[in-house]
């Protein structure tokens, strides 16, 4: 069992727990992530460690209540448990002093990016930092990178803070205005990871992206997790999570995310009712 | 006395009504029908039945016990050889291992010594098993990696031998293959689980939720331990690498299975886990696990499942019983057919696959008939859902942290045959992860091996 040490809401929806798990955290690389199963019923999910605080012995991981699991850890309370946690697992990212980095985090990935930026900047790499949302409410993290990255844009698509638009708009304008760019990573929702491939390609600059399909064991043992990387197929869990953007098939990955779209409604609509019932009942 | 050429049948649930359901397909015999074919066995001499036995277990003498009605007595027999009698009575391929030896085979039907196995194991796990005192402990630690039939099985007989011995498992329940791939029709959850519980009883702590070569390397376990055993298994799924092969649908035997019996999918959505099920569903593959896939599949609700298989029923690695089973739930067999491509709908779903027929040539280097593509053959058959079941190669994942351990080309792990000792110092290994996907049986022989080499390591070289 893996206790819940603390617990925020950064945003609507969007929650950071910190989960105690010595052996994970001693160990924990950025770009790496975990495999919990909240209860006994529950199914594996794959998360991101978003940090790790290493004297409480902790790992730190922020999600968005989406589907019945992420609802159902959003619902535990601080010194309530985890009953399984794997990890850390995948390949960390590959961390080197490049020259100039652009880190663009969509979302929650924004989390998934910072322990990335993070290292890199201890490598002095000189950071520039493009975080997006959909309003200022969901910049999350903001403060922690703007800490660590020598330059820091923001986008939202209501225009309430920054850039009234895509992180891609303001990745553009960067790319365009000539300055020497060694490596991007690109983190945040399927569909930017595939702009953000596709607008940087013709500039030939390396761009990692982090991807996320539907994955059980996450140590390479059911192959749920396969994509195509330059028509080869690989397993995110092991091969990944990060690979090269330029050749991510994101198309078939996009469809591959839907697969469980139905029992995904399904499992959440039966939570929710569950929850009117149990109202009713008191 | 005249010896009936025929094996006493074992009780099944129908046919008709087992489909229906997840219940184990052989109820197992009766004291009477145990008793019955107890009489067969000749009590021969030399017992031929122990050389086709990976773990050695002395047959003639434990179905002598059962002659005599000492069940308990039975049983203590079986398990001074085999830590998962229970298990191995299920699962074992007994027709070309202790049966294939029989006596009896020269004028008809074998003694049924799994069956008797399986009856006994099922006895004493009814009334609760004993546990055997454990007189002596040294000092001496061991880590097992993998919680499968290799590693329960090293770590049992470790156990027995008075070492601290503790099993390293990935995933949230140990048990390995046994949990996650073999359906709980042909063995019950309860059964592997209780055989778990037994070799805890002989003192092995099982840690989950570690996996080794990413929570702990192989060379940080042996600074905590004096020897370590690597039973991790072949885990992971080959695919057939042609187009279509990530279309929605498409499965890899494992995920399909794992879904199923580890996630409890068929339980969704009281279990949160979900599989897709087609209309009509095909199994690629011929041997144990397309089988296993292909009954899960008709349990869960498919109209019509097939099988695909290149060669014909002869060459299939599937035991003869699974196919029987099989064949008699209503799986439809394809043979001499082989996948081309898979098509797929505009929204990513598998609707068809493209097979090519097959025609047979000369045996290959597996000793098998070598499937040969018969040009201008090919056709279009519609299905819905697929599974890949060809097989499984070893987990890439200590490979990638170990140093000094030797690998073949395919990913095994190089050892001493005949001591499970690897290349690297006090680092033993057995199961799948040295031989690719194999049986139960023979990763338990596997760990029994390595287990007797690490005591021999471990003691006399104090000594």
């Amino acid at each position: 069992m893996y206790k819940i040490l603390k617990k925020e809401e950064l945003a609507p929806g969007v929650k950071l727990i910190e989960v105690h798990a010595p052996l994970i955290a001693q160990k924990a690389k950025p770009g790496q992530f975990v495999i919990l199963r909240v209860n006994e019923k529950g199914e594996r999910i794959p998360l991101t460690i978003a940090d790790i605080n290493l004297n409480l012995e902790s790992i730190i991981i922020v999600f968005q209540e989406i589907g019945k699991t992420t609802k159902l850890l959003g619902k535990l309370r601080e010194g309530e448990k985890i009953l399984d946690l794997v990890g850390p697992l995948g390949t960390p990212s590959e961390i080197e002093n490049f020259g100039t980095v652009i880190g663009v985090g969509g979302g929650v990935g924004i989390a998934a990016l910072y322990p990335i930026l993070k290292a890199l900047k201890e490598k002095e790499n000189y950071i520039i930092s493009i975080l997006g949302a959909r309003s200022k409410n969901y910049l999350i993290f903001k403060d922690k990178i703007e800490e660590i990255s020598d330059e820091i844009y923001l986008a939202t698509d209501d225009g309430s803070l920054g850039h009234k638009g895509f992180v891609s708009d303001v990745l553009k304008s960067i790319l365009d205005s000539g300055k020497k760019v060694d490596r991007i990573w690109a983190i945040g929702p399927t569909i930017m990871m595939k702009v953000i491939s596709e607008l940087t390609k013709p500039y030939g600059i390396k761009t990692i992206v982090s991807l996320n399909p539907i994955m059980i064991d996450g140590t390479g043992m059911c192959g749920g997790c396969r994509v195509n990387i330059g028509n080869k197929t690989m397993f995110t869990c092991v091969d990944g999570p990060e690979f090269d953007g330029h050749l991510v098939n994101f198309d078939e990955l996009l469809l591959r995310l839907k697969t469980y779209k139905e029992e995904e409604q399904t499992a959440l609509k039966l939570l929710e009712e569950g929850e009117g019932s149990k109202v009713v009942s008191k | 006395m005249l010896v009936s050429k025929k094996k006493t049948p074992i009780p099944e649930q129908d046919p008709k009504e087992r489909i229906k359901n997840f219940d184990e397909v052989a109820l197992g015999y009766t004291v009477d029908l145990a008793l019955e074919e107890a009489e067969r066995c000749l009590q021969c001499k030399d017992a031929p039945c122990i050389k086709g036995c990976p773990v050695n277990i002395n047959i003639p003498e434990f179905i002598r016990l059962i002659r005599e009605k000492k069940f308990d007595l039975a049983i203590k027999k079986i398990k001074e050889a085999n830590n998962l009698p229970a298990t191995t009575g299920r699962v074992c391929p007994q027709e070309t291992q202790c049966e294939a030896f029989c006596t009896l085979k020269k004028i008809g039907e074998p003694v049924a010594i799994g069956r008797l196995e399986r009856f006994v194991a099922d006895f004493e796990l009814q009334k609760g098993f004993e546990t055997p005192k454990i007189e002596r402990r040294n000092d001496k630690r061991i880590a097992v990696v993998g919680s499968g039939p290799a590693g329960l099985t090293c770590a049992g007989d470790l156990a027995r031998m008075g070492f601290e011995v503790h099993i390293f498992e990935a995933f949230h329940e140990p048990g390995g293959v046994l949990i996650y791939g073999i359906p709980e029709f042909r063995l019950p959850k309860r059964i592997v689980r209780a055989e778990i519980e037994y070799v805890k009883s002989l003192g092995v702590k099982i840690f989950t939720n570690i996996i080794i070569g990413k929570t702990y390397t192989i060379d940080e376990l042996l600074k905590e331990y004096h020897a370590v055993f690597i039973g991790a298994g072949a885990g992971t799924p080959q695919f057939l690498n042609i187009a279509g092969e990530n279309l929605i649908g498409i499965y890899s035997a494992n995920e399909f299975l794992t879904r199923v019996n580890l996630m409890k999918a068929y339980k969704f959505p009281e279990y949160d886990t979900p599989v897709k099920i087609g209309k009509k569903v095909g199994v690629i593959g011929g041997g144990n696990v397309a089988m296993d896939s292909a009954r899960t599949a008709l349990r869960l609700g498919a109209e019509e499942v097939h099988i695909l298989y290149r060669r014909t029923e002869e060459e299939m690695p599937a035991r003869y019983e699974e196919i029987v089973h099989a064949k008699e739930e209503g799986v439809i067999f394809n043979l001499l057919v082989s996948p081309i491509r898979f098509i797929g709908d505009e929204k990513g779903y598998v609707r068809a696959v493209e097979l090519q027929k097959m025609t047979l040539g000369e045996p290959d280097n597996s000793g098998r008939k070598r499937p040969i593509p018969i040009p201008d053959s090919n056709y279009i058959f519609s299905l819905d859902m697929v599974i890949v079941a060809i097989g499984t190669v070893p987990n890439p994942l200590i490979a990638k942290t170990a140093n000094d351990l030797t690998f073949t080309k395919h990913g095994t792990i190089v050892i001493d045959e005949k001591t499970g000792k690897t290349t690297k110092e006090r680092v033993f290994a057995g199961g799948d992860i040295v031989t690719g996907s194999a049986t139960v049986i023979s990763a338990m022989g596997a760990g029994k091996i390595a287990a007797k080499s690490i005591m021999e390591l471990l003691l006399n070289h104090n000594s």
